[in-house]
């Protein structure tokens, strides 16, 4: 067998060009160290991300994009299609806890300082991954066309036109007209299921090209016991032995998806009513609530600027600030008061997302 | 064609003739690239943003009829391309107003407990003249007038 193996491989070798597999295989190591185990949240939100494309192809079978038949489908899938009520709820439940991982990721990588030289460009693609993300998230929330979809859409494209200049052009593209409508919903399914996608394939090769170039990041309080002789550089090889941690992980996550749907399936709600009012205690996904929140407590005028448009400007700042993270924080790999600012930033960051949404919640 | 690679000078070859023709083949070239490029998306462009919807022309509609809404009691209904909402307050007097909250675009409902109108999205509230009175709402609902024509309810909106 083990000839058999080696005859395969080595076919495959001369035609790819070296051992490119094998020595890769071979080579790449993760370090190990305390903060080891926030490594695993890159590879857990890559396998939910496969379990959303692997689910979402099968709702493709039987969900239709139009206002007069979205609903009508979900419901077929819920109640008609055999195993499909456990499918959708795989694809919401899965898409939630992606949501929730790759918020983990981020901040584990921005407390590692992970993106210090010369890892920048993977910092840049993973939070234009996040945005794709939170993208996949809104236009997908709208394609079951109920009440709460559609009113979270009114909103949110809505806060769209509030962008200077551009704003309403962007509202009209998103919308596929003034109003939240049919033309919405079909627009809303071309960018869920084939705009999104190629965007998100294309970044995440490059992303994870970058991860295999680069390797893993070691923190800089590591680093430095390293250095200092305090602590011995670990590591441990990628195959087989944290591929393998990888799995049993990703194995406990398809039994927490599983009995996730199984216990509490995805509620479809009331078809949308274009001219009825928004129900009371609406409110967008938890995700989104911490904006959500932010606009409820801005008054309508702040000195001579409308409120929503305020809030509009002070995230896409936050947001810009964030991406580019890397390049202001350039001495990320040392400790001085430079690096500890923007660690203070980003728990600035994380306390202020957790407390307006909790504020949201109660 | 004369080249002016082939010069047997090491010193960088002064500007010749061929430096000068390349120069404007390079810029004609590049003009046709980006014309061309331009050509595509402008296309594109213009195909995402949907034609005009000719807008809503009835500027009149009937809402209710008489007898159907209750004191402090409400309805949405669909005027042209958005929802509208009469009220009907206390003392028996129908209001009309658009339902879409001017702050970020929401359906608005009557609150009989508050006898105010409420956007349940941001917790924005007018009163029942339309005036923005709490909550983020910018600018006050537009009102429309309201007769009563036989047994029909009839919304208005001014020209």
């Amino acid at each position: 067998m083990d000839g058999f193996k080696r005859r395969i491989l080595d076919w495959l070798n001369e035609r790819l060009g070296g051992e490119g597999i094998e020595e890769f295989l071979r080579h790449k190591r993760v370090p190990l160290h305390e903060h080891t185990f926030w490594y695993y949240f890159g590879g857990m939100a890559l396998f939910l991300f496969v379990i959303q494309v692997l689910t979402g192809i099968l709702l493709l079978m039987y969900y239709r994009p139009t206002a007069s038949g979205a609903f009508e489908s979900v419901q077929f899938i819920m109640t008609q299609v055999k195993f499909g009520w456990l499918i959708r709820s795989i694809h919401s439940w899965s898409a939630n806890l992606m949501i929730l991982v790759v918020f983990i990721h981020m901040f584990s990588v921005f407390f590692m300082k992970a993106y210090r030289r010369p890892r920048e460009l993977t910092w840049v693609s993973g939070m234009l991954i996040f945005f794709i993300v939170l993208g996949f998230g809104f236009s997908g929330y709208l394609l079951p066309w109920n009440t709460l979809a559609f009113f979270a859409t009114k909103v949110g494209t809505d806060m769209a036109g509030f962008v200077p200049f551009i704003g309403k052009w962007i509202m009209i593209f998103l919308r596929g007209g003034d109003q939240v409508t049919g033309a919405t919903l079909t627009r809303f399914f071309g960018f869920h299921v084939a705009v999104l996608p190629g965007l998100a394939t294309l970044l995440l090769a490059f992303h994870l090209l970058l991860v295999q170039r680069l390797g893993m990041s070691v923190p800089p309080g590591v680093e430095k016991r390293i250095k200092e002789g305090l602590e011995p550089e670990r590591s441990i090889p990628f195959f087989p032995n944290f591929l393998l941690r990888d799995i049993m992980g990703w194995y406990a996550a398809l039994g927490v998806l599983g009995a996730l749907a199984a216990i509490f399936p995805w509620e479809l709600g009331t078809k949308a009513n274009p001219f009825g009012s928004a129900p009371a205690g609406i409110h967008p996904e938890w995700y989104f609530l911490f904006m959500y929140q932010t606009l409820k407590y801005l008054p309508s005028k702040v000195f001579f600027i409308d409120g929503e448009l305020l809030g509009l400007m002070l995230f896409g700042a936050a947001g810009a600030l964030w991406v580019i993270i890397p390049f202001l924080d350039y001495k990320a790999g040392g400790f001085g008061r430079r690096t500890r600012f923007f660690t203070g930033l980003g728990i600035f960051a994380l306390g202020y997302i957790i407390v307006m949404s909790l504020l949201a919640i109660v | 064609m004369i080249d002016a690679n082939s010069g047997k000078s090491a010193a960088p070859p002064a500007e010749g003739p061929a430096d000068s023709s390349r120069r404007w083949v390079n810029l004609i070239l590049g003009t046709g690239v980006v014309a061309t490029i331009a050509s595509f998306i402008y296309p594109a462009i213009r195909y995402v943003i949907p034609p005009p919807v000719a807008e809503a022309t009835n500027l009149s509609v009937v809402a209710a009829k008489v007898g159907e809404l209750k004191n402090n009691s409400a309805k949405v209904f669909r005027f042209g391309s958005e929802p509208a909402i009469l009220i009907r307050d206390s003392e028996g007097k129908y209001l009309a107003f658009t339902a879409v909250c001017t702050h970020l675009g929401c359906t608005v409902q009557y609150r009989p407990d508050l006898h105010e109108i409420w956007c349940p999205c941001h917790n924005g509230t007018y009163d029942l003249q339309g005036r923005n009175v709490s909550g983020p709402p910018p600018r006050p609902l537009a009102q429309f007038q309201v007769h009563i024509q036989g047994e029909d309810i009839v919304v208005v909106r001014n020209a």
